[in-house]
């Protein structure tokens, strides 16, 4: 078993209305910042899967993102995997240390 | 007769609701969000409030709870659900009623009277309704109807639009930013209902306007609808049924 670190990154769909990216935009001119636009405010929910696979991890997590973490309705999602080990309670021995994937690797998916 | 009022965390109208149901001469009956048992009630209302803080997205982590399966297996078998303002949210979240609430247009929260006006007398939700404007209460900051253009026709070719927000003289306040639309709701809809029939949410607070002393009673017209449509469907299809069991 190994321990994926994800990273879900929502954001309301283009085309949507988007009130909390129009007040930050709107309240740039007091920051004297003339040169930024097209401001969008969405959530970024981490988190951890334990699983036999990069794969199965990812799955979970898509599932998630789709039915909980965003609303397909309103909201698109992406997926990046940040961080992958190995864990040390299932493997006594050695050899199972491989960690999958490279950390910090983006495995993105949108929907 | 019993109507059961759901009580999630952090919700905050269910006692204005189960008040409103005890006016309209039905028992009250409180349904905890633990619990898939729906006690045998005739009727579910889902309440105001800001159910488990609207953590996430308002009314998302409510839809996994265990009262919304029973609510849900009960809405399938054709039982009458009105979710009021957080409770419309959760029924958006559970994909019961199309749509979705967004943040305000307006960047504020909206706390005030408007008028809505039913847009048909023959639902059950509305069928008490005399038909002329209701001035009612909303409270909410994400109440901004939407749905894609295609659901929105839809919507309207199958009279799935209740209520729409109107300007004092009766007209639908199609503008989002115009103030008779408090959050920038598109086509001004205040409220709809599943394709069924019997599932319905709507953002202002009917039950906030139940007794004349708490400067009307408008929303008398909505709980009462819901009371008779209940006991119509009990008269038909025999005793209530107790949902959520599975």
């Amino acid at each position: 078993m190994s321990e994926f670190r994800y990273a879900v990154n929502v954001l309301p769909k283009p085309g949507i209305l988007d009130p909390q990216g129009r007040a930050v935009e709107l309240s740039l001119p007091h920051l004297n910042v003339t040169n930024v636009s097209r401001v969008r405010v969405g959530r970024r929910v981490e988190l951890t899967v334990t699983a036999d696979s990069e794969a199965l991890a990812l799955a979970v997590v898509d599932a998630l993102a789709k039915e909980m973490l965003s609303n397909p309705l309103i909201e698109t999602y992406a997926i990046a995997l940040l961080e992958a080990t190995s864990s040390a309670v299932s493997s006594g021995a050695a050899g199972a240390a491989g960690a999958a994937g490279p950390a910090g690797a983006a495995g993105a998916t949108q929907s | 007769m019993r109507v059961g009022v759901v009580v999630f965390p952090d919700s905050n109208s269910d006692v204005d609701a189960l008040n409103a149901l005890a006016v309209a001469g039905v028992e009250p009956v409180r349904l905890w969000h633990e619990s898939p048992e729906l006690q045998g009630v005739s009727a579910v209302i889902l309440p105001g409030g800001f159910a488990y803080g609207d953590y996430l997205r308002a009314g998302v982590i409510a839809r996994f709870s265990p009262v919304m399966r029973g609510v849900s297996a009960f809405a399938a078998e054709g039982g009458l659900v009105l979710g009021i303002c957080n409770g419309f949210q959760v029924l958006a979240e559970s994909r019961l009623v199309p749509g979705a609430l967004l943040r305000n247009r307006s960047l504020r929260f909206a706390c005030k009277l408007v008028d809505i006006k039913p847009e048909r007398l023959d639902s059950p939700f509305t069928r008490a309704a005399t038909g002329k404007l209701l001035h009612i209460p909303i409270a909410h900051g994400e109440g901004c109807y939407y749905a894609d253009e295609a659901t929105l026709d839809d919507l309207e070719a199958n009279g799935q639009v209740l209520f729409r927000y109107v300007r004092a003289d009766g007209a639908p306040a199609l503008d989002p930013d115009e103030p008779a639309n408090p959050n920038g709701s598109l086509r001004a809809i205040a409220g709809v209902c599943n394709a069924a029939g019997n599932v319905a949410g709507l953002m202002p607070h009917p039950e906030r306007m139940s007794e004349s002393i708490l400067g009307s009673d408008d929303g008398m017209q909505l709980i009462r609808s819901l009371v008779i449509s209940a006991a119509e469907r009990d008269a038909a299809h025999g005793p209530a049924i107790v949902g959520g069991t599975r």
